[in-house]
Order: C-alpha cells, then structure tokens, then sequence
C-alpha cells in the first residue's frame, strides 16, 4: 500500500481546498464535424476512417476503432436509455460488459437486437441504434411518472398488492406489468442469420489478454505448450489499452506490440478474439462465444453471425481483470455519472472526452489516475473528491482541486450532470459546476468463472473485494483478477502460471524472462453508502440503497433472499456492478461482517449468450438427422405421401390421380392387398444378427417365450418384458442357423433395445458366448402381402425355388436365388394377415427391389401401400402395435399371457407377476366397434359404461388404435378395456368430449379380419 | 464431462448414455437347481427399485452408444461429477483389456 | 401486518419504516407437536395447513438454509393439472383449484397467472394420446381443449409453420394453467404460516434422528441442538435420500439435475406456457419480461446443481426448432435443481416403516405446481395418520404391489420420467 497523506489533518471536520486551479493545457478537442467532444490526437481509432451511424435516428459519425458508446461520447451525447421501474433517464456507465445502462436495440427488422451493450458494440459504417424502454420518445418518456409513485413502487410492493379482485391479475394488473417490465423488443421474426458451433482442444487456455493473459500466453507459448488465448474485446490488451504505464522499460503500447508479434510468431498459440469465455463445464470444458460477424451490418455471404466453441483445455489461466465499483450516493445514476476506469478508457483508447470539466469521487487511490488522465488530455478537472480526505502520494504533485468528503448530490436533469454537492464531514457542503462525474468505489476481482462450479469467493479487508476461493479443477485465477491489482503483480503471476501450466502438460522448453512491470500501490478505505436522497445499487433494476434496508427490515437478510426480493443483481449486467454494494449494505444493515454474509451463488453464462448460437445450424428442416429408406427415391419418385416416424421418413400411403383423400388412397391400397398382392417397405424395424453357441439360450432369457427349441429356418414372435414385468417390445426372431439367429424390434425400439440387449450381454450374462451386431442399416426389407404374393414371387426368383405352403410353409426362412442369381432372405411370416412373405435384400439395392417388385407383380396388379394400410391391415387382424405397447400394459393385457414360459428365468418374470398385475379388472385388450356402423371412431375416445354419468369412477378404458376397414365396411378400433375380455358383445358408450362424440359400440374380439388364420396360412 | 472409454479414449458426455448405480446385482427367479425361488419377488423388488442413491462417489453403468457400444462401469462422485475410474463391463472385453494391460 | 394497497400508501408516508419482519426468527423450543424437515415450498404449506385446517399449531419448519433455498427457488414456475392416470388427475386438480384462491388465502400476492398452456404435438401418434389424456381431463372436471393447426397459428403466429423438420399439427391447451412467482409462493405460506404460530427456524440442518428404544421417531438432532417431536414428516425433495438414510431407509428414488434458463428481459412476446411435442423445450415468460425455459435432465445422478452443455444446447435447439425469433434473444442466466426421480414418476406420500416419520417426497420435476395440494395432503396425512383421499395412490408400497403411476410408461428408469 502507498503512503497517503491527509488533505489537512486526520480530524473531521476536513478543510476544502479553495485554491483555484488552472488547466494544465488548453483542451485538444477536434471542432468539426458532430464530434464535439473528440480529442484532435492520440487514442487507438483511425481518424481517416470516419464511420456514419444513427442513435434514434440522429446522423452522427465516428471512426475505425470506435464502440456504440465511445462514438456517443466523442459526439457529446449523454442520454442512451431509461431504467426498468422509474424509467429515470440513463446514460453510460463503463466502458465494458458490465454496463447496465446503456443498451439499446441494435440493427432493425429481423436483426434487431434488444438489451445491446453499446459499450461492446463495435461501430461500423450505417449502424442504427434505438433507445428502449421508453415511450413516446427518449426524452419524454410517459412511464417517467412512476418517479412519481416510486414512494410507494419500493423493493416487492407488487407482493403486498394487486390482489382484489382475484381475476383482474391476468385481465388489468399484469398485463401492465409485463407491458412496463421488459426493456427492448425481440423483432418477433425468424432470425435469418446462421451459429455455428465448433470443438477445439489445447494444454492451456488462457482467457483474457491484458498483462497477465499476455504474459500467462508468452510464458506456456514459449515453452511449447499448445495454447488459445481468448479475449473478448475486439483486440488484445485489456486494460494496457486504457492505461499508461511502463513494461520492461518500454511504453505499455510498445510492449504490447511486442508481446502481439511474438505471439503472432508462435504456432503454438491460437488467438481468439472477440471470443468471450462464458462457462466452464465438468472435464475441463469451457464455453465460449466467438462473435465473428457483430462488427458488420449483415454477416457475409456462408458465413456465420457467431460461432459457439466447446474448448477442451488440460489448464485454465483465468486472467479476466477486475470489475471497478460504483459508489452509492444519491443521485449517482444520472447521466453523466460514470466510473473513473470507463473515463480513462474513453479518453485513453477512444480519444472520447465524456465531458470538459470532470469531477472525480473515489474512496482509493486508483481512481485518481482518471484526474491525471484528464489534464493529460487537456480537460479540466472540477475538483477531486476522496472519501479518505487524503492524496495519495503518487499524485500529490497534480494541481488540483483536492476535497475530503462526499458527493451528496448530483444536479442535472436527462442531458446529463450539470453540478454536484459536496458534504464534508462536518456537513459543510459547496456545489461544484462539472459535467461528469467520475467515481471509484475499488475494484472486484473477476471471479465469476471460480465459481461457477459452486467455488465460494474469499473476502479480503485490504482491498475491500472478494477474491477467488475454490476454483474449478485445473483452473487459476491470475492477476486483476485474483485481486491484485498492480501491473507488476499481474505479468508476475501470469508469467508464473504460464509456466507451470505449460509444465503440467508436459512442455519442455524455456518460459523466457518474467516482465517487469510498474508496482503502483493500492489502497481504499471502503465507502458503501452516502445518506440522502435515492442512492442507486443495481441500476438497470433500479434498486437503491433504502430497498436494501426495506428487504433486511422484512426479515430477507439472506443475500439470495435479498437478490430474489429486491431484484437485486438479476438484470442483464447480472450484479456485475451491483452485488457487492448490495451485500455490503446488508451487512451493514445486520450487523454482520461481509465475509460472513457471503455472495450469491454465480451463476454461467458469465455474459448473455444468443440463444441461436447454442442452437448452432439445429433449427428449421436441420432441427434433427433424416433417415431414409432404402427405397425412399423410388416412393417419393411416386408421389407418395410421407410419414415422420422417429427419425425416419416412411411412406404413409401412396396417392394416385382423382383420389379425393388419404382415406380413398388407403382403402384401395387394403383391398388391393387384401384382394391381390401388394408391398410395403419395412426397412425401419430394428434389425440385430446374434450369433455364438449360445446365442438361443441368450433369447431364452430375453424373451418370455422361449427361441432355444426353434428349428433352423423356422422364425416364431416373439415378447420381451422389461425387468419391471411390462411389456418392452416384440418381433419376429429366425433362426438361420444352429448358432445364428436373426432377431427384429420395432421401428421405435431399434435404439433403445440394442442398448438394451447389449447390457443383458455384456451386464447381465457375460458369461454366454454370443455375439451382437446390429444390421437395421443394412438390410433392404419389404413384405409382399396378397393372395398373388406366391405368383408375384415366381417371377421374381429363380425358378427352382420351391415356394409350395410345403417346400415354404408359414412361419418358414431360407436364403433363395433371384432370378439373375442374386441372394436374398426370404421369410414366411405375415402382419397384415394374408399370404405374405418378407424378403431382406443388401439395402444398396432397395430402390431396384422395389422395381423389380413392380415388375414382377405388375400381371397382378401389384399395388405398393405406405405405413396407413399397414395399419389398417394389423388393426383389422388386432395385432398390437405402439399404442398398445404403451409401456404400462403386461402381456396378458394384449392377450398374449399364454406366451409366459413357466420353465426359464427371463427378464422380468418376476416382477410381472406382482398383485396389481395379475389384478382381474385390469385393462385388456379388445375390438371395438360402432352400433351405428356410420359412425366414425376416434382414438383417445374413452369407454364409459352404458347409462353410466362420466365420472373418473367409470371410466373403464379408451380406444388405442382406429381405422376404416375396407374388410368390414365400418370403422373398427382396438382398446384397453376393463376386464374387456369377459365382456364382448357388451353395449358401452364411446365418450368423446374433447371432439364433442358419444357414441355407442359393442365391445368385440380384436381379430376382425380371418380370426382362423387360413389366409395366411394358404 | 468427459469420460476415458478404455476402447475409444476419451470422449464427450453426448456419445454416452447413462443406466445408473452399479451396485444392484440382478437376481434369478430361479436357484441353481432350476427350483423357482419363493422370495424372488422380493429379491427382485430390491434390485429395480431400490437405490441407495448415493451423495458421493458411486459406480454407475454409462453406455458408449456413440462408440464402441461397449457398457462401462464408471466410479463418478455425484457431488462433484470428478470421474474417478472407468473400466469395461465383464462382457465388453475386460479380459482382453486386462491382458493386453499385462502384456504391455 | 396485513397487506393492501393501503397499507402500503401508509407505510410510504413514513418512508416504509413500519414493516416488519415477513416472519419471526425464533430459537426452536424443546419440543413440537410436529417438526416438518425442509422449508420449502412443501414443507411450509405443509405447516400452514397444519395450522389452518387441522388446527395443529405447535409447529416447527427446519430449514438447512434460507427458505426456498432448494427446488422452490429452482423451477420454471408452471402450474398445470394435464394429468391423466387415477391419482395424478384428481390430486394436481386439487392444487390447481387451491392456486386459485392462494392470494386471497394468504394474502401475499404470489403471482398466479392463468394464462394457459399449450402442449404442441406434431404426429398422429402424439395426437391420439392427447386426446386420451384430454378426455381424463374432461371426465374429471378439468377444462382441457384440443386444437388444430390452424387454431394453433391463430395464438401462436410465431412458431415455425414453414420448413419444420416436425410440423405442428395441433396441441392439447389447458386455459386454466399458467405460472406462479415461485419465491413468492414460499414467502407467502412462510409468513402466513408464522401468523398461525408455526416457528420457521433457518439455518437449522437435521443431523440425525431421536428415537425411542421401541425405534419410534422422537425429534431431530440438529445443527441447534435435538428437537423433540411427537411426529416428524420429511419434505426435501432432492435431498430425501440422504434424509432417509439417517433413519436408515433405502427408498424407490433418484436424484438428478435438472437445468433450467432464463433470458433477458424483453417486451411481452410468449403469451402462456409452451411445450414442444418434439422435441426438449417449454417456455414461458415471467413478469419480468424474461424468457423462463427448460427441457430434458442431464440424464446422471447428481447432487451439484449444475449441469453441462449437451442439454443446454439441446434444450435451445429446440427452441429455435419450435420458435425462430428467439435467436437474437439471449440467455441470461443457467442453473440447475435436484429432482427427486421416483422409480414411476409420481410422488410418494405416506407414513414410512418407521413409526412418527412420515414421507413426502418422488416430485419428480413437478413439485412446484404441487405444492398447495401437496401441503394439504401431507397435513392431512400428519393430522389424520391416513391418507387424504386425493392422495390414497401416492403410497410407498404401490412398487411391490405393482401399482405403479406411470404417465410416460418409461418403467423403472427414474431419467427417462
């Protein structure tokens, strides 16, 4: 710490300076154009590129290397917005992401952008800005008059009213308090810009390049470790591009060339800028936001307006700086008001005056660097105001106006401050003419990204700030950002965890020489709150200092109840500027130390994040994967109508010309299989090949029934449970050979049962040589259905097959030649309930099978039907299918109890048999059909006993799966009906609210259609 | 978080998906003898729902659907998600591991 | 000091300096008739029913931290009663029925907003069991309408209705849900509660427990000393298992992280709740002008309150599938709760083995829009020492029986619920 010395002796009252004090130089501010406030030289912007934009539709210009903010402040504008609850006019605060007040709506039409920082919003040629939160106009905003009630509007007012009566909440109360909530408007329009996401993996990711970024980056870099510097800013630096100092004897500008081109130089070290870390994740994950395309107007042509990383890094150096605090003192929001480290930027980076005659209110020893700043450039300083009333003696030499004190008042109105009072300790007070007002409150320390995994930050006295506490695995925390502050400390320590990160990730060469730099001191006397008028904490939430003493008075002393009463720290800056004051005031309020009040918990993302950018391209038909089927060029070739089912694309049915709608298409594709031979596509069923000695007793233990006892060339359905005893999935399993069987799932379960069977196999059972592969990609599969279906395939393989029901019979699988000589798998087996055969082709050749198909049936009227007629066909045949599979019904529920092996353990045996499964009035699986055979039935229809009010006491079941059926000439359904079997030809009623349907049908048989099976079987 | 596959390396947490603890042991509702056990509804209930559900580290069952399609069982702390060991499943090729480990 | 707005112009005259504390900040006493662990949302509408309706009022609520410090604080605030299976329906319309009336009952604005909500489906399929589940409603008593694409398009213009990898077909809209201000609600029972006498005691964590030699439950050992109690019900959901594990019960539950978000806040653009049919997303947007939205769990067991990027993507893709104009909206703030996953998805309330311990847990990620019937019943429970009819099927030996309450039909695979 600095020595200090006392404007005039340690005892209170503390004299004012009168002396007058004369401007060091004559103010450089460039006279033309609209920059009234633009210094003649000096700053990192190019005067020669001079940049048109318009705030609220005024035309003003900037240049290369401006912000939103920084343009605003060379052309002398001070109002940018208004605040969330009293809608007081606001202007700019900082010079960075934490800015809670100037944000305005960026772009137009589809692009705007609410809530924009103009702090980082980079200026380029034709940007237009609008002011938010205010109507009819920035200046004269109507809802200003909740000034006016702002006695009352006070920290949870809202939950202590607008309660009577009940309904006028959602018809008159909330409706205008979501219309004044909120600050700007989303364009409410599809955004039409692209995100991009990306991976990238290093040894040591290095966020932030200021000095100890930069020296953290130099140190691994050079040793040879694989390194990304992130930093936000549109160009490396960090606060050397807003201060003076020296490094290594050279000027910090110079030294910072330096460090770019070496670094440049270095393969080794990827440079990210515009590239803000946001999150860091379990595994040394971290996210990040690459902004690649805001400093334009429109992103070029294929390229992406921001880029989501995943870094995957072994080390993390966090050297993010430090946040300056504001201080609380009545009036400290008006426009005007900003911190000392934004002037020094504005000035310093920017060439931007914020005003001629700049007052300074800090309580430490940095904020007087803004006073030198200030002169430096040529402007006047109205006085310096230090709560401490001491000079620290690094400036004892400037001659200024020095006051001990506060800042009592500020005077002013939406253009901006016009004086200020100052109080001394003794009350004396004196108005001093100044048009900003610069304040330092000290420094927090960065350490949002510590404490993102619940890493609780450290308070520590001497620099009134909380320092990081645990941080997350392989992380450190370096420089500004650990809490110390001095240019000396931060390329000390950043050097140093430069160097052992690089060590830790096994680099072997030289870290090169540590840099030296300056060793200012630091030294503050806290200052949290001056008495008065309204002192603001969380500016954009408009919480003061009185609002933190209601929520203590009220018993909310927790700091997460005082943030979730007040609001405190819930705006889009997230409590960068206000949390701190906000618990150091309820401590004070309780008694407490800070220490032990503790912050809140931190929370990702560190800086708002797009929500388009997390998205990346998954959005519009891109949303998720297609998947096709093997003949899906050929069905769309036909004009066929698809189906999303999962991921897939199936063909639902396949319309031909003068059908008037999907009903007409479907009943002609059942009777045309019904009546002659037709196919289908069925590529989409899980399809897995098990083999190995043991893979039958695998099955046995898999399914309820039993596969071991299965003759090669022989296929039989098959049931599987999940260890709970309900019903997972079922299929058709052949066996080709002794230790070679082919099994299928459904379309849905393909996933989820490989995954499943693979647990049973490599979990339960590793024990059984068997083997798993999964072959549903590989197989082009469609069943051939009608009584043609023989005939049809006569003319598709070779002639000595024998197709006969006994060279073929039902149920039979073999492997047969085509004609042409290529093989195929034929089975026996039937869903629709006709002669039907399934036959499995390479799935390259899907589109041709599909062809050939055609070909071969075209004497018989081949006819291809989609997934409806499918449907229909199972439906009218009562096969269950997904809806009766519904993951809550056993397997004596749809009927297929007899399948349950007594003899073997399977899975889920035991469990099936418990009392409420077993249970007598259990829903069962049934046929439903209308009275009034006119009548149509719909799905999710509820069965209510005949003469029975509707009532969740008769409500006995509902109808799981509807169609038409050619077959019958009426709409028939399946249903889980109670104790359904027991009761067909009983007369129930069909209750149908939703659509306004009752209806009466008779409970029937599920098998409409065939109930002997002699079709399939012929 | 990241998990090591022992076949694959390691990987990111969308390549996995996650069972839970693996502690519980599956039971047979049959003893050796092929006699069907009386309590197996009990032994049963145990094993699918009950969990100890452990606040700390736990072996748990992750499977490497976006990879080998192995099963692995993977010793994660619940409070912290630190992945502290993962090994392959019995019948994922442990054996194959553990010899390739002793030959190299 | 009852609330108005009054009361409020009063207070203002004297600079608000008349309000007191929202409730008290008691020392616990020896003993209670009944010690309710967790101060939560539950836990503190346990306690004020308790008080109110069964007239119990030597109460104490122990809270490990600040009140609503867990899942009361970490929710997306939705209230809704689209249930469909026996137990589920009656119940959440129960809740849905004491929402209504909460600000009048506890005269604390907390919020409730029926502004509706709208499941979207996007197949046949999906449709169907909507409309299963939209007949329950109606056979129940509960308003439940189904709606078509094109009545769809007419309350929500901004969804994607050009070039969706899933179209919206339709949705199934229950006008009477909507959201609640989650910390008011507990704010609301804490001090309603506490101006019936219940002690609400913070920063109080539950050690252990005290029994007798017959093993009966006779308080609480606690970070401030034992507390006696001649009943201790147990709401902590998130924590149940290690609560359980004091008085050594192993229980049908999982804990898991589910994350939720928020955006910053912008003009009114969502009207009421939306659920995408296909894919992780719903949304509402508070008061405050914020975007509240969430989707799938992390799918591990998890006690960290936190959770990783591959859901959180997950969940934005889903919103820009379903709603293209949030893109340039931006995401203000990430967190993450402990649900309480039970073996079917449903809630478990019911006396445990244990004789004076009595069980309130298995939320699930649907404890917020629970909590007022879950108060009642609990209390019921408390009082009675049987269940309250509307929660007759929430027993804890329903997994042995078979008698699982399964909505989704997921089975014993608590992150699949």
């Amino acid at each position: 710490m600095s020595r200090t010395s006392q404007i005039s002796g340690d005892a209170a009252p503390l004299a004012f300076n009168e002396k007058p004090v004369a401007d060091a130089r004559p103010p450089r501010f460039v006279s033309a154009g609209t920059q009234s406030h633009r210094l003649s030289s000096g700053g990192q912007i190019d005067r020669k590129q001079p940049l048109g934009f318009t705030f609220d539709g005024k035309k003003m210009v900037g240049f290369a290397g401006d912000t939103l903010t920084s343009a605003l402040v060379a052309n002398g504008v001070k109002l940018i917005g208004r605040s969330f609850k009293y809608h007081r006019p606001r202007g700019i605060l900082t010079a960075g992401a934490e800015e809670p007040n100037a944000l305005v709506e960026l772009r137009s039409g589809a692009r705007r952008e609410p809530n924009t920082r103009a702090t980082t919003a980079e200026l380029y040629d034709g940007l237009a800005a609008q002011s938010q939160n205010r109507w009819p106009s920035l200046r004269h905003d109507v809802m200003a008059v909740n000034s006016l009630f702002s006695p009352i509007f006070v920290a949870g007012f809202y939950y202590k009213t607008f309660m009577w009566p009940a309904k006028l909440w959602e018809k008159l109360y909330e409706p205008a308090i979501r219309r004044a909530a909120g600050l700007g408007k989303a364009s409410g329009e599809a955004d039409p810009d692209h995100y991009e996401k990306a991976w990238a993996h290093c040894d040591v990711l290095v966020v932030g390049s200021g000095p100890a970024g930069l020296a953290a980056a130099l140190a691994a870099g050079r040793a040879g470790a694989r390194v990304i510097l992130a930093e936000e800013d549109n160009r490396l630096g960090g606060r050397l591009l807003s201060e003076n100092g020296e490094i290594d004897g050279k000027p910090a500008a110079a030294w910072l060339a330096d460090a770019q081109r070496e670094i440049a130089g270095l393969a080794n070290i990827r440079i990210m800028t515009r590239t803000a870390v946001f999150g860091v994740y379990d595994g040394g994950t971290y996210g990040a936001l690459e902004r690649v395309n805001d400093h334009v107007a429109v992103p070029p042509a294929h390229q992406p307006r921001q880029r989501l990383w995943r870094i995957v890094a072994r080390r993390a150096i966090v050297a993010a700086g430090a946040i300056e605090r504001p201080l609380v003192f009545p009036g400290n929001d008006r426009p005007g008001v900003m911190m000392a480290s934004a002037v020094r930027s504005y000035i310093n980076r920017f060439a931007a005056m914020p005003g001629r005659q700049v007052a300074l209110f800090t309580n430490n020893d940095d904020g007087w660097r803004t006073a030198e700043a200030v002169q430096r450039a040529g402007a006047s300083v109205a006085a310096v105001v230090d709560s401490r009333g001491v000079v620290p003696e690094a400036y004892r030499g400037l001659n200024l106006r020095q006051l001990g004190g506060v800042v009592s008042e500020v005077k002013g109105g939406v253009d901006g401050v016009r004086s200020i009072v100052v109080r001394d300790a003794a009350g004396r007070t004196q108005q001093i003419e100044t048009d900003c007002l610069a304040m330092s409150g000290g420094w927090n320390p960065n350490v949002a990204l510590s404490s993102f995994q619940r890493g609780r930050p450290i308070w520590r006295d001497d620099i009134a700030a909380f320092v990081p506490g645990q941080c997350p695995a392989g992380m450190v925390m370096v420089g500004a950002a650990s809490g110390d502050f001095s240019l000396a400390a931060c390329l000390r320590e950043g050097h140093a965890a430069g160097t052992v990160a690089a060590k830790d990730c096994g680099a072997k060469g030289k870290a090169g020489e540590e840099p030296q730099g300056d060793d200012e001191g630091f030294a503050i006397k806290p200052l949290w709150h001056v008495e008065g008028g309204k002192a603001f904490v969380d500016f954009q939430h408009d919480v003061t200092a009185s609002d933190v003493k209601l929520a203590q008075r009220e018993g909310f002393e927790s700091v997460e109840h005082l943030k979730r009463y007040t609001t405190l720290g819930m705006a889009t800056d997230q409590g960068k500027l206000s949390n701190v004051n906000g618990l150091a005031l309820m401590a004070e309020a309780t008694g407490r130390d800070i220490a032990d009040t503790g912050t809140t918990i931190y929370r990702p993302p560190y800086a708002p994040v797009a929500i388009g950018a997390l998205a990346g391209h998954h959005r519009d038909e891109n949303f998720h994967a297609w998947r096709l089927t093997p003949s899906h060029h050929w069905a769309a070739a036909r004009g066929a109508v698809f189906v999303d089912t999962g991921l897939w694309k199936r063909a639902q049915w396949y319309p031909i010309a003068g059908e008037k709608d999907w009903l007409e298409s479907v009943t002609r594709e059942v009777r045309a299989v019904r009546s002659g031979v037709g196919f289908c596509d069925v590529s989409t069923l899980g399809k897995v090949d098990v083999r190995g000695p043991d893979a039958g007793t695998f099955l046995d233990r898999l399914y309820i029934n039993t596969f071991s006892n299965l003759a090669v060339g022989k296929a039989r359905y098959g049931l599987m449970l999940r260890e709970d005893g309900l019903v997972y999935d079922d299929g058709t399993t052949s066996r080709l050979a002794e230790d070679h069987y082919f099994l299928t799932t459904t379309t849905a379960k393909a996933g989820p049962a490989m995954q499943h069977l693979e647990y049973c196999r490599q979990v339960l059972w590793p024990d059984l040589d068997v083997q798993l592969t999964s072959v549903t990609d590989q197989w082009a599969q469609f069943s051939i259905a009608g009584p043609n279906t023989r005939d049809l395939l006569k003319n598709l393989c070779d002639p000595a097959e024998d197709l006969s029901n006994e060279g073929f019979p039902f149920m039979g699988v073999r492997e047969v030649s085509l004609r042409g000589g290529m093989r195929a798998r034929l089975y026996r087996i039937s869903f629709s309930g006709e002669m039907a055969f399934e036959i499995g082709v390479p799935a390259r050749y899907g589109e041709a099978m599909a062809e050939n198909l055609m070909r071969a049936g075209a004497e018989f009227g081949v006819t291809p039907y989609g997934t409806e007629a499918l449907g229909v066909m199972r439906i009218e045949k009562g096969h269950v299918a997904g809806p009766e599979l519904s993951g809550t019904t056993t397997a004596d529920d749809l009927g297929l109890g007899k399948m349950m092996s007594k003899k073997k353990d399977y899975i889920g045996r035991a469990m099936a048999g418990r009392e409420a499964l077993v249970a007598p009035d259990r829903q069962v699986v049934v046929g439903i059909k209308p009275v009034n055979k006119t009548n149509r039935l719909r799905s999710g229809a509820h069965i209510i006993p005949k003469g029975a009010a509707p009532g969740p006491d008769t409500d006995q079941g509902y109808l799981t799966s509807v169609c038409y059926s050619p077959m019958l000439g009426h709409w028939i359904a399946l249903a889980l009906v109670e104790r359904g079997r027991e009761r067909h030809g009983e007369i129930v009623r069909a209750y149908d609210p939703l659509r306004g349907e009752d209806m009466e049908v008779e409970i029937a048989s599920p098998v409409f259609y065939d109930p002997e099976g002699g079709r399939q079987r012929g | 978080m990241r998990i090591a596959c022992p076949f694959c390396g390691e990987r990111e947490l969308g390549e996995f998906t996650y069972l839970g603890d693996a502690a519980p042991v599956r039971p047979t509702a049959f003893a050796a003898d092929g006699a069907e056990q009386p309590d197996a509804q009990d032994l049963f209930f145990d094993y699918v729902y009950l969990r100890d559900n452990v606040a700390g580290d736990m072996d748990e069952r992750w499977y490497h659907g976006g990879g080998c399609r192995s099963w692995l069982t993977v010793t994660r702390s619940t409070t912290t998600h630190e992945i502290k060991a993962v090994r392959a499943a019995a019948g994922a090729g442990a054996q194959k591991l553990a010899k390739a480990g002793a030959t190299s | 000091m009852r609330y108005s707005i009054f009361s409020l112009a009063k207070a203002a005259l004297s600079g608000h300096k008349g309000w007191t504390r929202a409730w008290r900040d008691p020392q616990p006493k020896k003993h209670y008739d009944v010690v309710i662990i967790g101060g939560g949302g539950h836990g503190l509408a346990t306690a004020y029913y308790l008080a109110k309706e069964y007239g119990i009022r030597n109460v104490a609520v122990l809270e490990k931290g600040w009140i609503g410090s867990g899942n009361a604080g970490r929710n997306t605030t939705i209230i809704r009663s689209n249930y469909m299976l026996p137990g589920n329906t009656g119940f959440y319309e129960l809740s849905m029925k004491l929402w209504e009336r909460q600000e009048q009952d506890l005269n604390y604005n907390t919020m409730v907003s029926q502004r509706g909500i709208i499941n979207l489906y996007h197949s046949d399929a999906q449709r169907d069991a909507f409309a299963r589940r939209g007949n329950v409603m109606r056979i129940n008593g509960i308003d439940a309408e189904l709606l078509d694409a094109e009545q769809i398009r007419k309350v929500l213009p901004f969804l994607n209705y050009n070039n969706a990898r899933f179209p919206v077909m339709g949705g199934l809209w229950q006008p009477r849900a909507g959201t609640a201000r989650h910390d008011a609600v507990v704010w609301g029972y804490a001090r309603a509660a506490d101006s019936f006498g219940v002690d609400i005691i913070q920063n109080c964590e539950v050690t252990g427990f005290a029994r007798d030699q017959n093993g009966r439950i006779t308080g609480v050992e606690t970070a401030r000393g034992t507390i006696g109690a001649s009943k201790v019900g147990m709401a902590v959901a998130g924590s149940t298992s290690r609560v359980a594990a004091m008085a050594g019960m192993r229980l049908p539950i999982e804990s898991h992280v589910l994350q939720a978000f928020v955006s910053e806040a912008i003009k009114p653009l969502i009207p009421g709740v939306i659920t995408f049919g296909a894919g992780h997303f719903y949304v509402s947007q508070s008061d405050k002008g914020g975007l509240v939205f969430g989707g799938d769990l992390d799918g591990y067991n998890s006690y960290a309150q936190r959770g990783n990027m591959p859901v959180m993507e997950d969940v934005c893709e889903g919103g820009m599938a379903l709603m293209p104009m949030i893109g340039r909206v931006r995401l203000l703030r990430q967190w993450g709760g402990i649900m309480d996953m039970s073996m079917d998805g449903t809630p478990i309330i019911d006396r445990t083995p244990i004789d004076g311990l009595y069980l309130n847990a298995g939320w699930c990620y649907g404890g917020f829009k629970a909590t007022p019937a879950s108060g009642l019943v609990f209390a019921h429970l408390l009082a009675r020492d049987e269940p309250h009819e509307e929660a007759k099927r929430f027993r804890l030996d329903r997994f042995r029986r078979g008698a699982m309450i399964d909505e989704k039909g997921q089975g014993a695979q608590p992150n699949l619920h």
